[in-house]
Parts: structure tokens; sequence; C-alpha cells
């Protein structure tokens, strides 16, 4: 066992937390309130590398490990959300489903811009009656020969707006029901594909969310990532490393109200000393650090037994659902902690609590996680 | 162009101070380190001039006096962009013993710069005192640099404004605020080269200490804040007269 | 044996940290039995020269090349080690304003000296000469000790304090013997601030923070100012906006400023900050959040809207004047 950082894990770390601290803090309320895409910060955090943390760098990527990934997002989400769901979906979602399933091809073609975050990508799975139950599919792809034509409709979808590269999760052959899936490369401006309004969110309003018509999109056969029917399969690996970038980004929501709730109890007077010094605040304070060092370690398990190459997909299962969970209640408590303070934007919590919300149900719900953790714990 | 940037690894900026039990030494427990303020905005004004359109500078080099543990606070400006760090294997003991030390590993730059001061020590003595072993001239004060064919143009504050001139290299630069905007955030890929790159360690030379610490103090705490309320802003500039005596 | 003060000019004319740099040269050399001697490079008039007479000090050694307007901290320290020697100085001390940090180190060099630079007392003890001196950005003090037969100092601003004491002083010229190549450096431009009282002078600064809103608001700062010929300044979160320029900027990473009397209005107080100003003799704070940590560094606080407390600061000042 060691439970120490290398100096270069540390230094990304530190990186993560400087640009967060130093140039998100600077428009993250304005953002929440406008709804506005942070353009200009994931164009500074594709220059110092964020975007494809994780791609090897034969795919201009940075190579980095899973475990530098959690601590990257955690100090991102400590500030803001909505630009670290952009940072996830790109690199855990898109780029790991690429880089794993593409054929040479589709990654000098697709992977590599999205590593460089010259473009962004999207991953286009949920539909209006297939959210976290995934294997209920209705858009289809239907074969014409050397390409498809896809039909249907996509919701909920991060980045639909903001995206170039979408990867979409459609239905080859009904027949087959989840055997019958297959994830397809579509790029954004094919002809046939119309964006539903902007998502008026309660959280991560800074992120675009849109849902996506296809309407008779062709889609040229090289596009398609892996043989037809492997589409679950291949959407069930990616959520499995999406979930650490979810999970890590909930560590930080929690770990970031942490830190704005210590600091303010110790601050913050109350008959005639800091709050921090009443029991009430002080406890709760406690709690609230044991909930954010379990969701920290098990994120870091999870990433670990993905560097190491070994299974992690109960293990993300467990950070995601636990990392969740606990954001609602530790930012919760932040906002308890502040009283009035805690209620008005200014001091962030709020934001923070509207945002954990969103951790316990997109990329899978809580309850999704247990059924995958309960499957695991009762075969 | 061959550029020479001093690091100093001092404590955060935020960092509460406390002292041994004695009251001898810096209480370093829990403490983190960083490349001084002053330093770091040098080295992203010396990654500027590389890195700037039909640039002449060949490298960048930092170098520190420093134990081991100082080499995270090294790698940091290798993570910037540094070509090469250099640390000479001693605690830094005063100004004269670091300019000493320095002297020896200073050969052949054409522009040093040295921040300001040390966040820690406030000495802000080690640029001026290797200008002066090294025989090179020193400008102070710098909040602004542009390399050009063999001298370099300077932009540094004065009492009561500033003033631009020209120096000709080698020059040593005493840098401050504005030299750079913002200090630069390493990029992934130079953090991951950081450890390829490197980083020469080199024995001190003996040197006398002319300056020590017998001990440090935290400052006497203030007397409480008088508060008044809103509306009696104007009796707080009255007490500022008749009790305090400062108006 | 003698303490050789240095007081430095701009454009002929002496300022108030170079007269506190003398009046301590002078009580540094009553405290070690020797003789005060005052030495000034470049052009200042001999009316100028005689003003150092009104605190205490008898020998002002004074050489009128006027190349030492350009400012080298090689020349000048070349000069001043001329003098050092001429009077067997032991203690040299300069003011830490911009120049004499700059030539501080070097002269220090020259001398074989140790340096203090920061100094914020007489010292404690002359042997071994102990003297108090600023570390960690004001956040702490250290005794340093000097362990070289000469000693050169560098005083903190507003430290000691300008003391008058009239003598008749005697003038006498010198020639450090420079040559052209001593002066390296070739000034193309100098900007002054007109108007404005500067901020590493002021006796009292009106600064102002996040709490100001937006630089819109800066009028009444500028206006307190004015009423009581003070200086400006802000925290850095407003130098960073672009609300007010980065010379205005107080702070550790800023100026380190040690006024009289320090309005902070609309200023939470972070560390950093304070490190900047904790020299200050009295800080005003006003602040709507009652937590804020300025309130624990200031001596007189308003919790409260800063909009409404600058104009009543504003119109108490204008009768105080009055």
């Amino acid at each position: 066992m060691n439970f120490e950082f290398t100096e270069e894990q540390l230094m990304i770390q530190q990186a993560a937390r400087d640009y967060a601290q130093r140039e998100l803090i600077k428009d993250v309320l304005e953002r929440d309130a406008t709804a506005t895409f942070p353009t200009h910060h994931v164009k500074a955090l594709a220059e110092l590398g964020f975007m494809g943390m994780m791609v090897s760098p034969d795919y201009d990527g940075t190579g980095l490990d899973a475990v530098s990934y959690v601590l990257a997002m955690e100090e991102l989400s400590k500030i803001d959300a909505s630009v670290s769901v952009i940072v996830s979906v790109n690199n855990s979602l898109v780029c790991y489903g690429l880089e794993k399933f593409g054929n040479e091809t589709q990654k000098n073609k697709y992977l590599k811009p999205l590593a460089r975050g010259e473009k962004i990508g999207a991953f286009l799975l949920s539909e209006p009656e297939a959210g976290s139950d995934a294997t209920s599919q209705r858009t289809t792809a239907e074969d014409k020969g050397d390409y498809y034509l896809v039909n249907g409709t996509k919701n909920w979808i991060t980045n639909a707006n903001s995206a170039s590269t979408y990867i979409v999760i459609t239905q080859t052959n009904a027949a087959k029901k989840h055997k019958g899936i297959t994830a397809l490369i579509v790029e954004k401006d094919s002809p046939g594909i119309t964006l539903g309004p902007h998502e008026d969110k309660m959280g991560m309003r800074s992120s675009d969310t849109h849902s996506v018509m296809f309407n008779d999109v062709k889609v040229p056969k090289e596009n398609r990532i892996g043989e037809e029917g492997f589409g679950f399969t291949f959407a069930m690996k990616v959520l499995e490393g999406g979930r650490i970038g979810i999970a890590s980004q909930a560590l930080g929501l929690a770990s970031g109200a942490l830190e704005r709730a210590t600091a303010y109890a110790k601050e913050r007077k109350a008959f005639g000393t800091v709050i921090a010094n009443h029991q009430a605040i002080a406890f709760k304070l406690a709690d609230m650090a044991v909930k954010v060092e379990n969701a920290r370690n098990l994120c870091l398990k999870a990433a670990w037994l993905k560097d190491q190459g070994k299974p992690y997909g109960i293990a993300s299962a467990m950070a995601k659902q636990y990392a969740a969970d606990i954001a609602m209640e530790v930012t919760t408590e932040a906002v308890q902690i502040h009283g009035g303070y805690g209620y008005v934007k200014e001091y962030h919590v709020e934001r923070l609590m509207r945002e954990a919300k969103l951790t316990q149900i997109y990329e899978g719900t809580s309850e999704v996680q247990k059924i995958i953790i309960s499957r695991e714990q009762l075969k | 162009m061959k550029i020479l940037v001093l690091i100093g690894n001092v404590p955060d900026t935020t960092t509460k101070i406390k002292f041994n039990a004695d009251k001898t030494a810096f209480d370093a427990a829990g403490v983190q380190w960083i490349i001084n303020p002053w330093d770091e905005l040098a080295l992203t004004r010396a990654m500027e001039l590389k890195e700037a359109p039909g640039s002449k500078v060949e490298s960048v080099t930092v170098a520190n006096v420093g134990r081991q543990e100082t080499e995270a606070t090294l790698r940091k400006a290798l993570a910037i962009g540094a070509d090469k760090a250099i640390r000479v294997d001693a605690d830094a003991r005063d100004a004269f013993y670091v300019a000493s030390q320095l002297a020896k590993v200073c050969q052949g730059f054409d522009l040093i710069f040295a921040g300001v001061e040390a966040s820690d020590y406030n000495g802000a003595a080690v640029g001026g005192m290797l200008a002066e072993l090294l025989g090179m001239q020193s400008v102070s004060a710098v909040s602004g640099l542009q390399a050009e064919e063999g001298f370099v143009r300077i932009t540094r504050e004065i009492e009561g404004g500033s003033q631009t001139l020209t120096a000709a290299t080698p020059l040593m630069a005493i840098v401050q605020k504005g030299i750079a905007k913002e200090p630069r955030i390493p990029a992934m890929r130079g953090i991951m080269m950081a450890r390829s790159k490197p980083l020469e360690v080199l024995s001190p030379v003996d040197t006398e200490t002319r300056v020590s610490f017998a001990s440090f103090d935290l400052p006497p705490a203030k007397a409480a804040c008088k508060k008044f309320s809103e509306e009696q802003a104007k009796e707080l500039i009255h007490a500022l007269r008749d009790e305090a005596k400062v108006l | 044996m003698s303490v050789l003060i240095y007081i430095d000019n701009t454009d002929g004319k002496f300022k108030k940290a170079g007269f506190e740099a003398v009046s301590y040269g002078v009580a540094l050399a009553a405290q070690a039995g020797s003789e005060a001697v005052a030495v000034s490079l470049g052009n200042v008039a001999e009316a100028e020269l005689l003003k150092l007479g009104n605190y205490g000090v008898s020998k002002v050694l004074s050489s009128t090349d006027e190349r030492f307007a350009s400012m080298d901290n090689q020349a000048a320290a070349k000069a001043l080690a001329f003098a050092a020697a001429k009077v067997g100085a032991e203690i040299v001390v300069l003011a830490h304003n911009n120049l004499g940090k700059a030539i501080a180190p070097r002269l220090a060099v020259k001398l074989q000296a140790g340096l203090v630079s920061n100094a914020t007392g007489l010292p404690l003890n002359l042997s071994p000469f102990t003297v108090n001196k600023n570390v960690f950005t004001g956040k702490a003090i250290g005794h340093a000790v000097v362990h070289t037969a000469v000693k050169v100092l560098t005083l903190s601003y507003n430290s000691y304090g300008v003391v008058e004491k009239p003598v008749s002083v005697n003038i006498e010229a010198f020639d450090a013997g420079l040559g052209d190549a001593d002066f390296g450096l070739k000034v193309e431009q100098t900007q002054k601030v007109t108007g404005k009282i500067l901020l590493s002078e002021a006796e009292i600064v009106v600064a102002g923070g996040r709490g100001m809103k937006g630089p819109e608001n800066w009028g009444g700062i500028e206006e307190l100012a004015e009423i009581l010929g003070a200086g400006t300044a802000c925290s850095r979160p407003v130098s960073d906006e672009g609300w007010r320029s980065h010379g205005e900027h107080v702070g550790q990473t800023g100026k380190i400023i040690a006024p009289n009397l320090y309005f902070a209005l609309g200023i939470s107080g972070a560390i950093q900050h304070l490190g900047g100003v904790s020299g200050s003799k009295v800080i005003v704070a006003v602040n709507k959040d009652p937590d804020a940590p300025i309130f624990e560094a200031a001596d007189y606080g308003i919790v409260g809207d800063v909009m409404k407390v600058l104009p009543q600061f504003i119109e108490a000042a204008k009768e105080l004047k009055a």
C-alpha cells in the first residue's frame, strides 16, 4: 500500500487548483446566472492539456493516469462543476471510447483534435424513454449499404451544441435488443441533425444541454465503432470510466463546500465566539470531512485499479454512488453552516448544492449504481 | 541569449507564520512550499521572451541554493518551461552565502533574473550581491523588459514614476510586479517532461555567514478594533483626530 | 569611525524617507559613540543639502556629478564605497526604497559587510550587533545579528520617523573618481506621476477593494484622499480586474506600505493584503461583512455599506480641514 502521490500528480493537482481558483472563480457566478458556455475556459484548459488528459501522446493527448485525472477533476469541480463536466465528458466518455475501441483511421481523424481540445465531443446515449436504462434504445440506424440512416431523439446531451463530434448509441437490429445496439461517430454538422432548446437547468448552468433530433442523418459505415451489435458493451465499458469522472466531480463539489464551510465557521461569530467553537458546527464539519475523505478514497481506488489494468467497474460504481450522495449531503450542510449567507449566490455553496444534485442523476443515477453494486454482491 | 532565473523556495503566501519553541527558527511543519512569487513572474517573463517570434533566447536555466526537498520547486520551474535546473546543495544561510554559491554557477549567462525579494526573509539582496560578485550591471525595480540585439530595454519603477532605459548585456534584472501579467500555470505536458530535463546538483563552496537570526517574534497583538455604526462615520473621523491623533 | 547615511534625491530634492534615514543614522551614531555623516550623490543645490542639518547631521559629503541622475546602481555603490572608506564608516544606512534597496547589496559586497535590509529600529545591541527587521512580509520580526566589522542597513519606511534636531552643516565636496564606463544605463524616458501623493511617501493612504463594486465608484476614494492629502491604493483583485493600475496594488506581492493612517474600504483583508499594510500605524476598516479579517487588523472599524460611509467620511474630513 502506498498513499503518497507522485510529484507529477501533485503538480497536476496544483495546476488544476491554480486555474480554478485564479480563472474559473472570476466568472463562475455570472455564467451560472446567464447560463453561458465557458468557451474561453475550454480553450485555456485545452492549452494546458486538460481536455485529453488520459489519451496517449501518440494521439495528441497528455498520457496521464486516472489518479491524476481524479485530482484534477476534484480541483476544477470545487469551483465550477459546469466546466468540469465538459472536461469529464470529453475525457472519459468520448476520448476514452475512441482510444479504446476506435480504429486507427477514426483515432487519427476524430480522437486527435478532441485530445488537443480543439474540438469537443458529446456522448449521446440517453433518450426520452431510455435514460439510466440503456438497453431500450429507440434511435435507429438503418443499414443502407455504405452508410447508416439514423433517426430518433437523444436527450440531456451535455456539450450538445458546443461539440463537433458525437458518439451516438443507436439500435441497428431491434430484434436483438441490447445485442443489436451499435455505436457511431457522427459529425454534428451532418444534415438532418437539429437541436432542441437549451435546457434551463437547476445547476451546471454554464454547460450546454440539449436534446438532439436525428432525421434521416447519413453516417458513413467507416464511422461505426467496432462491429454491429458492439454498441451496448461499448457504452457500458465507457460508462465504467465515466463514473470515475463524475465521482471525482461529486467529490470536488463536496470538498469545495467543506472548504468554504470550514473557512466560514472559523470567521463567523455567534454568541461571542466563532461558530467553529460550537460543537454543533464542529461535529457537522467532522462528519463532512469523513464523508469527503471516504469519497476521495473510493475515487482514487477506482482510478488506481484502472491504471493497474484491473477491473474497476464495481469500484467506479461505488465511488460514483457514494460521492454523489455525500456531495448532496455535504453541500446541504455547508449551506446550513452558512445560515442565511448560504442561501445567497455570492457565497457559492447554494450553487454547489444545486450542482451536487445532478451528480446523483446523470451518467447513471445513484439507484442504477446500486443495481450494479448489488448484482455483484449477490452473484 | 542565455537566461538564468534565480528561484527561491518559500512558504506559500497564505501560510500562518509560526516558529519553534525557543523562537530561533521558522516552523516548517505542514507548510506548502512555492516558487517565490517574484521569481515565478521572472520565470514567466523569461519564457515569454524565449517563445516570442524571432526570439534570440537559446535557453532558460533556473538555479537555487537549497537541500533536496527544494527540488520540487525547481521541477515546477522546469514544468513551466525552463530547460535546465541547477541546485547548489546547501542551506540558504544568508543572502551573501546564497549569492556566493550562485556566483560559481552563473557563468556565461547574458541575462539573469532575480526577484526583488523573497517573501520569507525579505532580504532583497541576492540579486544585487550576485551582480556585484560577477561584476555585472544590475537594474532594480524592473517592471518590464524587452530583449533587443545585444542590449535590453527596461522599464523600472522609480520614486514617483517610472523610467525606460537601455542597458548592455550581460545584465542582472531585479524584477517586481508587472514584469509579467500573471505567473504561468504549467501545462500537463510540461509537468510530464519536467523529470526528464537536466537538474544538476553542485556542492557548495565555503563561505562565511555574515548575518544570522538570533530569534524571531510575532508582531504584538493589536488591540481590539473600535467599532462605529454606519451612522457614526463622522465620529470615527473625529476619533482619528482626537484620540489616535493621526489627522 | 562613523555612521554614513546615504540620502537619495529626486531631481535634486530630498524626500521624507531620506530625512528619516538621517534621523535614524544620527541616533545610531549617538548610540555607537561615533560621528554621523550624510552623503549625497548627484546634482543637489547647497540649500537643499543644508536642510539635512535640521535632522542632526553636521557633516555632509556631496558629489554633484550629474551622471548620478541615471540612478545607476553600480556607479552609486562604487561612489558610496569610496565615501565609506573616506570617513571610515562602520555602519552605512540607506532608506529601504527603490534606490536604497538596489544599491545596498552591491555596497555590502564591496565593503565586505553584512546587510540587514528592512531594519525597523535602532540596534538592540551593538555587540553582537543585533537589529530588528521585518520578515515574512511584516508577519514576523527577526532579530538579525551581523557578524562583520562593517554593517549596511536599509531602514524600513516610517519605522523610525523623522526627528528634527537642528545643527549647523559643513558640506564637503568629493569626487569618487568614476569614469563614463561606470555609468552603463542609458535613460530614454522618465514618466512622473504628477499631482498625486506617492504611495511610498504618503502619510495617509485611502485604499479600495472589491467591495467598491466597480471602478466607477472610485470618485469618493479620490476625493477623500485629496482632502486628506493622502495617496490612493487598492487591493489585488481590484488591480487584477483592471479597475485600478498595478502601481496602486498594496499587499504582499504589490507595494508594501507603512503610512500613519490607512483606510481599507471594502477590503476583506486577506492575509496577503495584511502583509503589505501591517506596518500602518492606524488602520480604519469599512466592510459590510462583520467577520471580514480586516477587522482583526483594524484599529477603527465600521460594519456597513462603504457607499453610505464614504460620503460621511468626506464630509467630516472637509469640516476638519475647513
